[in-house]
């Protein structure tokens, strides 16, 4: 049986690398050890957060799934960091675990040319250095043009809590290991990593009187693009339909405000106290953290309890979030409680706390440790070196979080498509997309521990906002075939009015005697010379819904429109800052490096970099200098002996 | 910047003075064969790694005895340059080691670009880019101040004191950085305008150096004019001879010497065209007033020689219309013969100091040394401890930096959200990233996580 694209794995890389593939015309099979668990969230019932926010932002303008999906099952959603500036408010959504599954699934089954099949795939077919096939676990071989892996914490699996160790990718689920196995054989470099999940409580036994709640928004807010001049909405929300929630979680008059545009659940604040502390280290010799029973590194930005605790002795108490699994489920997730503690240990330190006094665990928490694929081992384009038509995407890579996953996902689909149509691959700028930096990162990078977005890591932040992910990748999502032509031309028609609309601010003067009473009405002061609007605009305390009542367009713009306008207006000299950085760096871009270069013929590179260099083997000098441990001065090296090679080649013709 | 790595090159390796050793240096694979060929050992034996040999350097054309030297062969790979280098320690004089060099090169070396050796030490490992930027520091230091800023330079002060304002600057950004990437973690609210300002302190303070650490390496250009027979030469060589320590570049060249270096109570002073000052004779006049005009034209600092036993001339005149408009000091020459002229009765450069002297008896040079120092820095004895900027990238990189700084402070003022201010503080991150040889990323998450118990 020949399929264009075989996806192996339908967490969130996988679901959104069988959607593109498919949507882009390719007859494409998913396989899954379990079609229940399709897109299932393994950790936090949640969706976004700075950066991670972006991500989703970024991969509906590209034409996928996950954004439609969370604000179809969301239960709660907030804009956070909204006095931390334009680029870094993020949103973040609360999900129905299930519903989201459900949702993802269904949305699979109803794209023509996609195919879901449970099997464990055992084996991958590669002749001449190309992927043919793989081999599941029922004996049958399936042929494939190109094959996305995404088998995320799967690969040689292992949970632990205390000094119970089982064989797994996830609570109650197997492990793969003789895929793991075919990837030594074929050469592959592997890691172990390490992460882990908190316990869950029952509704039914929190105090939640004894908690701080934290409501969702009072404002509509959605991760998908809308263009409602165009007559593309926003996606429903099926949580609607499901009634009133579990009349466990109160809903405090707090909360009630968020209610009014959406159902929406709070979240619920505790804190650890020196009790729960106490136990924690009582109990560290049980502890697979620190006894040696866990190899994996885990991240240091999503460290387990006894890690904080030991880490930052000087703390007295961490915040943990109540966050509720679904709208009807009773299930409560702990947020900033991963742990591997043994069982005893994790009833007794939950229960300090006031609110979980009398806390029954449906749960426990748990570490995995998987293997991972070195990502040094991939083209930008995600497709593996070693075997062509052979893409990685997901925790497979060494990154952790949905949203990071389910961004690889999609560009190894769209990859994996365009490479079976005799097409040039979708590679996304650090300048563009936080996708293009994250892949650039896993490429460029030594992985040591799971990799997590993050703004810090995004050197030209301001240009890759969450409200211009449209205006910046559209185009990309319609041009592979991903996007409608409605929406491309929707996108088109947004940035034209913008454009035009700065324009006419810049042309417009307001005067004194035309505006200055509406200016007092609004509470502020009056000017006495005629001011450039764009200008006014960049006064701190205005704003354009101001600008728009003193001189009004002659169309009203809509609010993302609106939006655009005032951010790039008063925000111009910050933003061609860093358009004049994005210059410097495309110089070095811009400079290719010979597939061919022998790094150790190299005089006057340093060991380290000579190595690293010669294991990345980057595309780009710009690329060579992002690799860790590539310095300044070993890039002037290497652009020494370009400069040679060049005039070498040179004379040589 | 397309430099072969694998010919023979050779140079002057010392400064060119008078007197003392000078040392023409090989590198490459042909430096011991062209050895063999210029070298007769006072005593035959064969030539050593690493060791010094006496005997004499002989024209092969004429068989003619050119020095008498000291030589060293130092076997590759451990040599400055981890090539084979050939050293050979001969008089130091001008005349004699131009001699020594035209054999080398005659014998198939190469003449040094400028700093090429150093280039071929980085290229080849054997140091780094900043070590490399002090090694030219140091073979270009004319001075024993700028010797000494250039050396603590390459023992690594200034990158301590950069690294320092860098790991401020990162503090501060990873306060920034967790606040935004984890806000619901609590991170503690922290007002960050007492660090942005120390930092800003910081930077200033190396910036202040760096005129100094500059001046220190290039010196100050000084032109030396006036009519024939006024005694520009003697006053040349009296402040020649007047300076004992004189550490002069030219590294590795066979052109005229056009320089003379002065060590000036610690800068150094360059005096340009001394080959228009020495040639008092046969000068066709036209040529002189050009020459005179280019020299003015290319000094920070004119010293203008006038005849005190004479009355002034009208070239006299003409020249100060040259003069008129640059820092200037003027000269009173030959105070040892009658005198016809007095400070008060010079109607022109009416701004410039005068100074009165006898170059024949050396009489009123230190006044004239005291009154070049003030002019120069301002009467500013800057102290000369501490880490001293020196190379020019590092101080286009300071002053990015500092600028960058300067902005985040006026953002943060001015109340803007904390993501503008970590731009401006990024770029100044990298600015002096690019000094020491740091990338940024790795070492705001280090930062980040040793400073903040952060993660759910």
């Amino acid at each position: 049986m020949y399929y264009d694209v075989i996806v192996i794995g339908g967490g969130h890389a996988g679901c959104e690398a069988a959607l593109a593939a498919a949507r882009m015309g390719m007859k494409t099979l998913l396989l899954t050890m379990n079609l229940d668990q399709i897109a299932y969230m393994a950790c936090n019932p949640s969706i976004g957060g700075p950066a991670k926010g972006h991500l989703v932002r970024e991969i509906d303008a590209l034409g996928g799934e996950m954004a439609r999906a969370i604000d179809r099952s969301a239960i709660q959603i907030r804009m956070l960091n909204e006095s931390k500036g334009p680029a870094v408010q993020a949103l973040r959504a609360q999900a129905d675990k299930r519903l989201y599954s459900w949702l993802m699934k269904m949305e699979m089954e109803r794209v023509p040319n996609l195919h879901l099949r449970q099997d464990r795939v055992d084996d991958l077919i590669v002749e001449g250095g190309r992927i043919e096939g793989v081999k599941v676990s029922l004996g049958r071989v399936y042929e494939a043009g190109a094959v996305v892996a995404t088998t995320g914490t799967f690969l040689h699996g292992r949970l632990i809590t205390g000094d119970v160790i089982r064989s797994g990718g996830r609570a109650g689920e197997g492990a793969a290991h003789s895929l793991s196995d075919t990837y030594r054989r074929l050469g592959f470099q592997l890691g172990r990593l390490k992460t882990g999940t908190p316990p869950r409580v029952d509704a039914r036994t929190i105090d939640f009187s004894k908690t701080k709640v934290q409501p969702g928004s009072t404002r509509p807010l959605y991760f998908s693009f809308a263009y409602p001049d165009a007559g593309i909405l926003p996606p429903e929300n099926i949580i609607t339909r499901l009634g009133p929630p579990n009349p466990v979680y109160p809903i405090p008059p707090e909360a009630e405000a968020a209610m009014r545009w959406r159902p929406q659940l709070p979240c619920y604040l505790v804190y650890t106290n020196p009790d729960f502390h106490a136990i924690v280290r009582a109990n560290l010799d049980r502890a697979p953290m620190f006894t040696g029973v866990i190899e994996g590194v885990g991240p240091r930005y999503c460290p387990s309890i006894e890690d904080k605790i030991v880490r930052f002795a000087e703390k007295e108490a961490h915040g943990l979030f109540l966050e509720p699994e679904g709208w009807l489920t009773g299930e409560v997730y702990i947020q900033g409680c991963n742990t591997s503690l043994p069982e005893d240990v994790q009833w007794a330190m939950v229960r300090t706390i006031p609110a979980l006094r009398n806390a029954e665990l449906m749960r426990i928490g748990y570490a995995v440790e998987y293997d991972y694929v070195h990502p040094m081992q991939l083209k930008a384009s995600l497709e593996t070196k070693l075997v062509d038509g052979l893409f990685h995407a997901g925790q497979l890579n060494g990154t952790t979080g949905y949203e990071e996953a389910a961004a690889q996902g999609l560009i190894a689909g769209i990859n994996a498509a365009l490479y079976v149509q005799g097409k040039p691959p979708l590679i996304l700028g650090r300048d563009e997309a936080y996708i293009g930096v994250l892949i650039d990162d896993l490429v460029t990078s030594e992985i040591t521990e799971p990799y997590r977005q993050m703004t810090g890591r995004a050197e030209f932040r301001l240009l890759l906002r969450q409200d211009n992910a449209d205006l910046r990748l559209t185009h990309h999502g319609y041009r592979v075939g991903l996007v409608s032509r409605e929406r491309y031309e929707a996108v088109e028609a947004k940035r034209n009015r913008v454009a035009e609309e700065l324009a006419r601010l810049e042309r417009t003067f307001l005067k004194p005697r035309e505006v200055n009473e509406m200016l007092v009405a609004h509470g502020f002061e009056p000017i006495h010379d005629g001011v450039q609007a764009l200008q006014f605009l960049r006064r701190p305390e205005a704003t354009y819904d101001l600008i728009a009542k003193l001189t009004p367009p002659p169309i009203p713009l809509t609010e993302d429109e609106a939006e655009q306008v005032q951010i790039q207006a008063k925000y111009a000299g910050y933003i061609e800052k860093q358009l004049a950085e994005v210059e410097r760096m495309r110089r070095l871009e811009d400079r290719l490096i010979p597939d061919d270069i022998d790094y150790f013929s190299l005089h006057g590179l340093r060991k380290e970099a000579r190595e690293k260099l010669d294991r990345f083997r980057p595309r780009t000098v710009g690329q060579a200098a992002r690799i860790y441990g590539v310095n300044p001065a070993d890039v002037s090296v290497l652009l020494v002996h370009l400069e040679r090679m060049g005039k070498v080649s040179v004379e040589d013709d | 910047m397309a430099y072969a790595l694998d010919d023979t090159i050779a140079a002057i390796a010392t400064p060119i003075g008078e007197g003392g050793i000078g040392i023409v240096r090989i590198s490459g694979p042909e430096a011991l064969s062209i050895l063999q060929r210029l070298f007769r050992p006072a005593r035959a034996r064969r030539l050593e790694s690493h060791r010094l040999v006496y005997g004499h350097i002989v024209d092969p054309e004429t068989g003619e005895v050119v020095d008498e030297v000291m030589t060293v062969y130092m076997r590759a790979p451990h040599t400055y340059t981890r090539q084979d280098v050939v050293e050979i320690h001969g008089h130091g004089g001008v005349a004699p080691l131009r001699a020594v060099l035209s054999l080398v090169l005659a014998a198939g070396a190469r003449l040094a670009e400028p700093g090429e050796m150093t280039l071929r030490a980085f290229l080849n490992g054997r140091i780094d880019l900043a070590q490399a930027e002090a090694v030219l520091d140091v073979v270009r230091a004319r001075t024993e101040a700028g010797l000494q800023a250039a050396l603590r330079q390459l023992g690594g002060h200034l990158s301590d004191d950069i690294r320092e304002a860098r790991q401020m600057l990162l503090d501060v950004l990873a306060h920034l950085t967790a606040l935004i990437d984890f806000p619901e973690d609590d991170v503690p609210p922290q007002d960050i305008a007492p660090d942005l300002e120390r930092v800003a302190a910081h930077l200033e303070r190396l910036l202040a150096t760096a005129d100094r650490g500059m001046l220190l390496r290039d010196g100050v250009r000084v032109a030396i004019v006036g009519r024939p027979n006024v005694g520009k030469s003697s006053l040349l060589n009296r402040l020649l001879r007047h300076d004992r320590a004189i550490v002069t570049d030219i590294p590795g060249t066979t052109r005229d010497v056009l320089e003379e270096t002065l060590n000036v109570r610690g800068i150094p002073v360059v005096v340009v065209d001394t080959a228009g000052i020495r040639q008092t004779h046969d000068v066709v006049e036209s040529i002189g007033v050009e020459r005179s005009r280019a020299a003015i034209a290319q000094a920070d600092l004119v010293l203008f020689v006038l005849d005190a036993s004479q009355p002034l001339t009208d070239e006299d005149h003409r020249i100060a219309a040259d003069v008129e408009g640059r820092p200037a000091i003027v000269v009173l020459n030959k105070t040892d013969l009658p005198r016809h002229l007095h400070p008060h009765d010079i109607p022109f450069l009416s701004q410039a100091p005068r100074v009165e002297l006898s170059a024949q008896r050396g009489d009123g040079v230190d006044r004239l040394e005291e009154v070049l120092f003030e002019m120069v820095t301002g009467g500013h004895v800057m102290p000369v401890h501490g880490a001293l900027v020196t190379n020019p990238r590092h101080k286009a990189a300071l002053q990015r930096a500092l600028d960058h700084v300067r902005a985040a402070q006026s953002t943060y003022a001015a109340g803007l959200p904390a993501d503008f201010i970590t731009i401006d503080l990024h770029s100044a991150v990298n600015a002096l990233g690019e000094i020491t040889g740091e990338t940024a990323t790795e070492d705001l998450l280090d930062t980040i996580f040793s400073r903040f118990c952060i993660g759910k």
